[in-house]
């Protein structure tokens, strides 16, 4: 369809800025830190004078906010994501597609940038097929979804798997560093998902296969400082 | 274990495999053992093997056991049919459905799923090894595992089961204790208790002096103590911050 053109710098991607600051790993009920000095961040709580972990993961404290930033759980869906996804249904007036979130995303028919037959929507796309697209809106138990931006739409070939939603920050590297970076390694067009969703296509499956390494290798270390470096050298040992 | 340690000095009460009678099974316990599971964990007390694996939160099937208010959990506890001596028939018992609702309430105080309406967390717990207190390993390793799935809790949840045999209260009973004959014969206690020392759940089978159960939630209160140790490190010890 529109693969030729598919541009992935173009895709806005939300980039979470590292940084080098102490962090400790918290389990839910315990105390992060004690006195009044501080506020409750995002997964966190005030009980009493302390703030409280109420997520498993990694706990932060930057002028006085402190936040846990998750290391698990499902993906939670944000108004502007791109994500990928895979149809799962069809509909008169669309089609429904899992993004890998708790509840249903819906994809209108309208959203199409060209005329489609309403009997025969499959011909666009069909159950089981695989889509870009950017999260349009989140509403209360629904979500709802759109392609006309570039770069979104039908994903053809290549290969599709899925990584902890969690990792994708490290995946994409500040300002889209490490993704870029295993771009020109392998040659490969790739794009990540939000929802931890990752499409790779290149010109021989080998370059995707050794994407996919390179990417399950960096969730594997999302924690090493200099993770970029290190990318480096394992594409070097590669060679 | 030692001999020398087989009675205690204060009562000169004797257990069958030589603890004290404060004194639990050794424990182990580790997260992240069902990779295809949102979130995952093993507990042991002894002999006693839990495994626990979450997957949600997600939709909730069948739709009419939705709740459009917030979202429920759903536990299965299941015995594995290698787990103990004499084969058990597989599958759901009269049994493993009772404790599969007593787990689901022991958790239920801790964990926030308010605000994912219309959505279950499924947590399955497998006893893959069985001597005794197999329910109190089982909410242990499900604690450990929705918080290994990220799901927002308040806190954990540490449970022990307390053991009267004949007169004397002990702590983590086994398949050898829970048999006991002598006396009064044995009373099991299993107790759940978050991390701030509030109690979750607790069951009685057979009979206590109500003095002697408040006695028993003391100990549970020191037992759930070193539990939560175990929980914590196995959580903390599965991130490698690579330093």
């Amino acid at each position: 369809m529109r693969n030729e053109e598919f541009e992935n710098e173009e895709i806005e991607q939300e980039v979470e800025v590292e940084s080098e600051k102490e962090r400790k790993v918290v389990i839910p009920g315990e105390v992060i830190v004690k006195g009044h000095d501080y506020l409750p961040g995002e997964n966190t709580e005030k009980r009493g004078d302390s703030i409280v972990a109420l997520r498993y993961g990694l706990a932060e404290e930057f002028r006085g906010l402190v936040k846990v930033i998750p290391l698990s759980g499902i993906y939670t869906p944000r108004r502007g994501n791109v994500v990928l996804g895979i149809v799962s249904n069809l509909t008169f007036n669309g089609w429904v597609i899992d993004v890998g979130a708790p509840d249903r995303a819906f994809l209108p028919l309208m959203e199409v940038p060209r005329f489609v037959n309403k009997n025969d929507i499959a011909e666009v796309m069909d159950i089981g097929d695989a889509v870009a697209v950017k999260i349009w809106s989140v509403k209360r138990r629904s979500i709802d979804l759109s392609i006309k931006s570039r770069g979104l739409g039908k994903l053809e070939d290549g290969m599709i798997f899925k990584i902890n939603p969690n990792k994708v920050p490290r995946v994409i590297g500040r300002e889209g560093s490490m993704v870029s970076l295993i771009k020109e390694e392998t040659g490969c067009n790739i794009t990540v998902g939000q929802n931890g969703y990752i499409w790779i296509k290149g010109e021989k499956v080998e370059d995707e296969i050794l994407a996919k390494n390179a990417i399950m290798f960096i969730t594997e270390r999302s924690f090493v400082s200099g993770l970029t470096d290190k990318v480096k050298e394992w594409f070097d040992k590669q060679k | 274990m030692a001999k020398e340690k087989s009675s205690d000095k204060e009562s000169g009460f004797k257990r069958p495999d030589g603890r004290k009678v404060d004194e639990l099974r050794p424990m182990s316990a580790k997260v992240g053992v069902v990779p295809n599971a949102d979130g995952s964990a093993m507990f042991q007390f002894g002999n006693t093997i839990a495994i626990a694996a979450v997957y949600g939160p997600k939709e909730m099937h069948p739709q009419h056991s939705q709740n459009p208010q917030r979202g429920e959990l759903r536990c299965t506890y299941n015995m594995l049919s290698f787990s103990v001596t004499e084969r058990i028939k597989p599958g759901m018992s009269r049994r493993s459905q009772e404790i599969s609702k007593i787990t689901e309430w022991a958790l239920k105080p801790v964990v926030m799923i308010d605000n994912f309406p219309s959505t279950v967390i499924d947590v399955h717990i497998q006893i893959i090894q069985a001597d005794a207190s197999t329910r109190c390993a089982g909410i242990n390793a499900a604690a450990l595992a929705l918080a290994h799935a990220g799901v927002p809790m308040k806190g954990l949840v540490s449970s022990v089961s307390i053991g009267k045999l004949d007169k004397q209260l002990v702590v983590d009973v086994n398949k050898e204790e829970e048999d006991w004959e002598e006396g009064e014969g044995a009373t099991d206690i299993p107790i759940t208790l978050t991390s701030d020392g509030k109690l979750t759940h607790i069951q009685l089978d057979g009979k206590i002096s109500t003095k002697q159960l408040k006695e028993a939630v003391e100990l549970a209160k020191k037992a759930t103590e070193k539990i939560y140790e175990v929980q914590k490190k196995a959580l903390k010890d599965s991130v490698d911050l690579g330093k």
